[in-house]
């Protein structure tokens, strides 16, 4: 028998039986769809994390305020340093002491009404350094980024983004202006071109200030964090010891700060990342797999259904393979196109997701597409193995006396 | 070209062993016209189905162009099934999904064919059975007459040596039972080999032979002067 009137038999009886047909197609490309969709979730939500990670620079070493793991012993001097001690600028600048770190760029965050002329919006406020503007890889669309700032040395300036700028200044010209910041006055000295996404705020919503002018700003001396840069990747390791070893002698012997490598942060984030989409797509696995078993029940019905026509085609010359055969692609055809149309549904859904939270990046990878296929066409042919071979060793007397 | 050597075809039902074919000795040579008559459950649709290759018997030899049926597997039983036997039923067994010319194409479409032979025998055999004008209605939309000689023209199609019909007219009106009993009979006169399992003594007394069954035993065996 030729592939094509195999294939011709198997459609014809598809197309005789038009809601199983249906019913079965919809059971694959929910499975299907299901795959697509779970990853592309998962691949979004990779995309959205490790965002904020991509854009920074190569050799960062990040200092966070406070330590997760339980630093042994336990005891009553433990108890007393249950709350973090603050990360303060004077901390940032005992850094300076490391002659291997190239670049040291402290940030404190908070939320700020902002005002000039007229208006005024509430809009995120960044205190640091001007190293920050390379540690972030952020371009200035004119003027400076916090000129004349340092760790120690406060001038009344900042920097602003560029929907800032559109909303209080309008067409008129923001360098040189005096803009309001909660209760202190900064002349805008720079339009930063960037956008995207940092520490997961918008780059054209926010006001960058010298650090010290916001954490008096804020009345707080705590720092969100203290990004590092090292000469050379090959002193990374190195200078976290350092600064480990420097931080814990400032806060009386104790280690409350947890200090990173963002290659490795990244790595991590990478790895569970990948995880969490494989997870989820296993899991959706298991609905391609339910769809499998649903043609299987459905193909055995079918065989039984059919069994005249199957004593039938025995008597007019069908070898047992040949019989096996027809049902086997039947099973086939069906998952297979209940694969496609769920990778049409998954992608279109994605891509209609896409256009409601252009945020979000939900993009199903290429392997989820191959994989679900496959595993859709491998479970109709492993499922449709049991009824085909049911159907083939149909015993021809029996099959041609049912009389249907 | 058909012999049938002390061949019995058992049945277990239940815990009873029931004796379809007993110790049967039978010869049919080539281009015969033969009727196997008797009443229900004689063991008529057996001797037809051992005979068809659709059914194996438990003893004896079934000997068919010389060959040793016993000796086969399934897949050169199937083999002869396609290429020297042609089945006629009384249900007709169209696969109601396929045209008529479809249903009539399906044995050739199994023995690996190509679509210019098919097409070209698929128009023979229908026109041999006169429904050219109905090569693409559905069974459906087809009389029982005409399902039957769809049938016919698929038993044909592959040019086959023997011709099995079990009660072909049983399904149908005595018109065009009696139709198609002309038309299996000229295939007949044709050289082909047709064994006729019927119940109907009128078809029966056309036949060249009759073979009267009872319990799974021939009773008779009867040659009779044409028709």
């Amino acid at each position: 028998m030729k592939f094509s009137d195999l294939l011709f038999l198997a459609f014809s009886s598809l197309i005789r039986y038009p809601l199983r047909t249906m019913m079965l197609l919809i059971a694959t490309s929910i499975g299907v769809m299901a795959v697509i969709l779970l990853t592309a979730v998962g691949e979004g939500a990779r995309d959205y994390i490790t965002s904020e990670f991509r854009d920074l620079g190569t050799n960062l070493i990040i200092v966070i305020p406070g330590k997760n793991e339980t630093s042994g012993g336990g005891g009553p001097a433990d108890f007393a340093g249950l709350a973090p001690r603050d990360l303060t600028v004077e901390d940032a600048i005992s850094l300076r002491q490391i002659d291997t770190i190239k670049a040291i760029a402290p940030i404190v965050l908070g939320e700020m009404p902002a005002s000039f002329g007229g208006f005024e919006r509430n809009v995120p406020v960044i205190g640091t350094t001007p190293e920050f503007l390379r540690v972030r890889r952020w371009e200035m669309r004119e003027g400076d980024f916090l000129p004349g700032v340092t760790l120690d040395r406060s001038p009344p300036v900042c920097a602003i983004g560029k929907e800032v700028e559109k909303e209080l200044f309008g067409t008129s010209r923001a360098i040189g202006q005096w803009l309001r910041v909660g209760d202190r006055r900064c002349r805008v000295t720079g339009i930063i071109d960037s956008d995207g996404r940092a520490i997961g705020i918008d780059v054209q919503k926010i006001v960058v200030m010298p650090v010290s002018l916001v954490t008096a700003l804020f009345n707080r001396p705590s720092l969100f964090r203290i990004i590092a840069e090292a000469e050379s990747r090959i002193y990374m390791d190195q200078i976290k010891k350092d600064i480990i070893r420097i931080i814990k002698k400032r806060h009386q012997g104790k280690e409350d700060i947890t200090v990173v490598r963002q290659d490795t942060v990244m790595a991590s984030f990478d790895n569970i990342f990948n995880v969490l989409t494989m997870a989820l797509a296993s899991i959706a696995s298991i609905s391609l797999f339910v769809a499998g078993i649903l043609i299987m029940n459905v193909m055995l019905v079918a065989v039984s259904q059919r069994q005249s026509e199957i004593g039938l085609l025995k008597a007019i010359g069908a070898k047992n393979r040949q019989i096996s055969n027809l049902f086997l692609t039947e099973a086939i055809l069906l998952s297979g196109s209940g694969a496609i149309l769920g990778l049409i549904l998954g992608h279109s859904i994605t891509l209609s997701l896409k256009t409601i939270f252009p945020t979000y990046n939900f993009l199903p990878p290429t392997w989820a597409s191959v994989v679900s296929l496959f595993v859709a066409l491998i479970c109709g042919a492993l499922f449709g193995l049991i009824p085909a071979r049911r159907a083939a060793k149909l015993d021809p007397v029996i099959a041609l006396s049912g009389e249907k | 070209m058909i012999q049938l050597k002390n061949l019995s075809r058992e049945f277990q039902v239940g815990n009873q062993v029931v004796h379809a074919l007993d110790a049967i000795d039978l010869a049919i040579s080539e281009g015969e016209y033969v009727s196997i008559m008797g009443v229900s459950g004689c063991g008529k649709t057996t001797l037809l189905n051992i005979l068809g290759l659709l059914d194996t018997p438990s003893s004896g030899d079934y000997i068919l162009s010389g060959i040793n049926t016993s000796e086969m597997n399934d897949d050169e039983m199937a083999n002869i099934r396609s290429t020297k036997i042609g089945f006629i039923f009384q249900s007709f067994h169209l696969i109601p999904r396929l045209t008529a010319a479809e249903n009539v194409e399906i044995p050739m479409i199994l023995a690996g064919h190509s679509q210019k032979m098919r097409a070209e025998k698929v128009a023979q055999a229908l026109a041999r059975v006169n429904l050219t004008d109905r090569s693409d209605h559905r069974p459906e939309q087809l009389s029982g007459g005409e399902r039957q000689r769809v049938a016919i023209a698929r038993s044909i199609v592959m040019e086959p040596e023997v011709l099995l019909a079990d009660e072909p007219t049983g399904n149908l009106d005595s018109t065009s039972g009696s139709e198609i009993v002309e038309l299996i009979e000229e295939l007949n006169q044709g050289g082909l080999t047709l064994i006729l399992v019927t119940h109907d003594k009128e078809i029966g007394k056309r036949s060249n032979r009759v073979i009267r069954l009872l319990d799974g035993k021939i009773i008779s065996n009867q040659t009779q002067q044409g028709i």
